[in-house]
C-alpha cells in the first residue's frame, strides 16, 4: 500500500521540507522503497504538481485545485487529505514545519490514530525515533495504529532529488470549503538571503548584541558568506528581530554546514535548535558561556570588535 | 463568554533532564515541576480577555495525576475562576487528552479554548489541533495576537517566514505561541484566594473516554554527545581553520 506525503508549496514550486519528507516516506516500506504519492492541494498550482511528479521516487501526484485552497486553512487541507486516505494509505507524512504541524494532528484525530511528531529516523514501518525534552533525549516509539501519521524533521533526512522522477499527475475532486476559517492576510518577511532552515551557513545573534540596531552589523557578515540570519530566543524576546528569526526548541531547528553564534550564551533551548550543525563557531566575551562547550571554534572577545574584523577578513 | 484553558504539569523548563539508566524514560522523580510555559501564556490571554470584559468565566482543566492539582491552583491564582482535574495515573498521550477535553467541552460549552501550542516534555504539538478536529471547530494554531469581536475571532499566527491572519467562527480553538503575551506572576493574596476557588475532579471512565496509549515507547536514550570546546586565539586563526580544516568556507 502506498504512502502519502502532503506537499508544502507556494503553488509554483515545492518547499524543501517536502523533499526531506519524501526521503522519509521512501523508507516506510518493509525492505523495499515505498510507493510514494504526493498531495498537492492549491489553486492554479499545476507547476507545483509537475515539480512534485519530477521528484525522484514519487510514483503519483494527487492534484487538488480549488479557489478555497489558494490560501488554505488547516481545516480545508485536512479535508482534502481525508477524502483520499481511508483504506488506501498506510502512512501520511509532512514536514515538521508550521504547515505540517498545523494540519497533521487534525488528520490523525479524524482517523482516530496517534501522530508521531518530528521523527529523526525510521527504524521500521511502525517504529520511529523522535526527540523529546527539547532534544535532551530521543525516544524510540512504536505505533500499532492502522495508519501512521508522521511529521518529519527536515534536518534528519536528506532532500530527495528534485529531478529524475516520472510520477503521474492525477486530478482529484476537492471537498467543499469547510467554512471554519478564512485566511485574510499574510505578512511574509522578504529577504534576499537564503531561508533559515535550508541555508548552508547561518549567522545567529543573541542578547550580546544589545539592540536591534546593533543586530544589523551581522548583515554585512551574512552578505559576505551568503548566509541566513537567525537569533536566540533572548534576542527575539528583547525585540531585536522578528520571531521567525528564532532558532531553538520553540523556534526553528537548523543544521547547516556552518553555524556562527554571536553574543549567544547557549541556553538549553537554543542549543536544541542548532547543535546538529556540522561546524559551530561561537563568539562571546564570556569565556564561561555554555555555547563554548559545543563549539568547534570558540573565540573569546568583544563581538563589536571581532565581527567587523571577521567581516573584513573574509574580503 | 466562557473560556476553557487546558494546561499541563511538566518538568520545569530550567531543569536539565536525565535519561533513566534503564532507558525506560526520563527521570521525573524529585524534579521541579511547573506549568507548561506555553500554557501560562494561554492562561494569561484568557485572563486578559476577562479583564477586557469579553470573557465572563475561565475554566482551567488538566488531565493527569492528583499532583496536577498544584498546577490547577497556579492557574486559579493567575485568574481562572474554577478548575477541573481529569485524574488518571496512566500515561496520557495527546489523542487521549484531546478526547478528554472534547468530552468536557461538550458539557461546559465554552466559546473559546486556549491552550499552549506544545508541551515542553513530549514536544508533540498536537493536542489543540486534535481537539479542534474532534469537535469539528475551527483552529488557530501558533497565535501571536488574538482579537474577539462580533461572534468571531481574528488571529495573527506564526507561520514559516512570517505571519498569517485568519478569521474564525466561534466556538474555536486557539493555541498560544511565544509572542501572544508575557504572562504575569501570581501575587501572594491571589495564591491565598486560589485555595478557596472550586476544583472539581473527574476521570476518564466517568467521561466515557478510552485513554489507552497508542504509542509504545521502546527506549529512551541520551542524544549523542557533541565534542566541542575548541578554541581559536583570533580572527585570523578562525578564518584559516574554517578554510583549511573544516573546509566550510572558500
Amino acid at each position: 500500500m502506498p504512502v502519502l506525503v502532503i506537499a508544502e508549496h507556494d503553488h509554483a514550486s515545492l518547499k524543501s521540507a517536502t523533499l526531506h519528507a519524501i526521503t522519509a516516506a521512501l523508507q516506510m516500506g518493509a525492505g523495499a522503497p515505498s510507493e510514494v504519492h504526493v498531495l498537492v492541494a492549491g489553486h492554479n498550482a499545476g507547476a507545483a504538481a509537475q515539480a512534485a511528479a519530477g521528484v525522484a521516487g514519487v510514483a503519483k501526484v494527487l492534484h487538488a485545485d480549488a479557489a478555497h485552497l489558494a490560501m488554505p486553512t488547516a481545516e480545508n487541507i485536512a479535508a482534502v487529505a481525508l477524502s483520499v486516505l481511508p483504506g488506501v494509505y498506510t502512512h501520511v507524512l509532512a514536514g515538521a514545519t508550521g504547515f505540517g504541524k498545523n494540519i497533521l494532528p487534525r488528520i490523525a484525530a479524524r482517523l482516530d490514530v496517534a501522530q508521531i511528531s518530528e521523527i529523526t529516523s525510521v527504524v521500521s514501518p511502525d517504529t520511529f525515533v523522535r526527540p523529546i525534552y527539547a532534544g535532551n533525549a530521543f525516544a524510540t516509539v512504536q505505533s500499532k495504529d492502522p495508519v501512521k501519521v508522521v511529521t518529519v524533521r527536515s534536518t534528519a533526512f536528506d532532500a530527495a532529488a528534485a529531478t529524475g522522477g516520472s510520477g503521474t499527475v492525477e486530478t482529484i475532486a476537492v471537498p467543499a470549503d469547510t467554512g471554519h476559517a478564512v485566511v485574510i492576510g499574510q505578512e511574509l518577511s522578504r529577504s534576499e538571503r537564503p531561508e533559515l532552515t535550508s541555508a548552508r551557513i547561518v549567522i545567529a545573534g543573541g542578547r550580546g548584541l544589545g539592540s536591534g540596531e546593533n543586530f544589523r552589523m551581522l548583515e554585512a557578515l551574512a552578505d559576505k558568506l551568503n548566509a541566513a540570519l537567525g537569533a536566540s530566543r533572548a534576542a527575539v524576546d528583547a525585540g531585536y528581530v522578528p520571531n521567525d528569526y528564532q532558532v531553538g526548541q520553540t523556534g526553528k531547528i537548523v543544521a547547516p554546514d556552518l553555524y556562527i553564534a554571536i553574543g549567544i550564551s547557549g541556553a538549553i533551548q537554543h542549543l536544541a535548535g542548532m547543535k546538529d550543525s556540522k561546524v559551530i563557531v561561537a563568539i562571546n566575551k564570556d569565556a564561561e558561556a555554555p555555547i563554548f562547550q559545543i563549539a568547534d571554534y570558540g573565540l573569546i572577545g568583544d563581538l563589536f570588535v571581532l565581527v567587523p574584523e571577521l567581516t573584513a577578513a573574509l574580503g | 463568554m466562557k473560556i476553557l484553558v487546558p494546561i499541563k504539569r511538566v518538568v520545569d523548563y530550567n531543569v536539565k533532564v536525565r535519561v533513566k539508566p534503564d532507558g525506560s524514560g526520563v527521570d521525573t522523580a524529585n524534579v521541579k515541576m511547573s506549568m507548561n510555559p506555553f500554557d501560562e501564556i494561554a492562561v494569561e490571554e484568557a485572563v486578559r480577555l476577562k479583564e477586557k470584559g469579553i470573557a465572563t468565566e475561565i475554566v482551567a482543566i488538566t488531565c493527569g495525576t492528583a499532583a496536577s492539582q498544584e498546577t490547577l491552583r497556579t492557574a486559579l491564582a493567575l485568574g481562572a475562576d474554577r478548575a477541573i482535574l481529569v485524574e488518571s495515573d496512566i500515561e496520557l498521550q495527546p489523542l487521549a487528552v484531546a478526547k478528554l477535553l472534547a468530552a468536557v467541552a461538550g458539557k461546559e460549552q465554552p466559546q473559546l479554548v486556549i491552550l499552549g501550542k506544545q508541551a515542553i516534555d513530549d514536544d508533540a504539538n498536537q493536542t489543540g489541533q486534535m481537539l479542534a478536529a474532534l469537535l469539528d471547530w475551527p483552529q488557530a494554531a501558533f497565535a501571536s495576537k488574538l482579537d474577539i469581536a462580533g461572534g468571531g475571532a481574528t488571529v495573527k499566527r506564526e507561520v514559516d517566514g512570517g505571519l498569517e491572519t485568519i478569521q474564525l467562527k466561534l466556538p474555536a480553538i486557539v493555541t498560544a505561541d511565544l509572542r501572544l503575551n508575557e504572562p504575569r506572576y501570581a501575587t501572594l493574596p491571589n495564591i491565598m484566594k486560589a485555595k478557596k476557588k472550586p476544583l472539581e475532579t473527574t476521570n476518564p471512565a466517568t467521561l466515557g473516554v478510552d485513554v489507552a496509549p497508542r504509542l509504545t515507547t521502546l527506549s529512551v536514550v541520551e542524544p549523542p554527545k557533541r565534542k566541542g570546546g575548541g578554541r581559536v586565539a583570533d580572527v585570523a586563526e578562525l578564518v584559516a581553520k574554517l578554510r583549511n580544516e573544516a573546509k566550510v568556507i572558500s
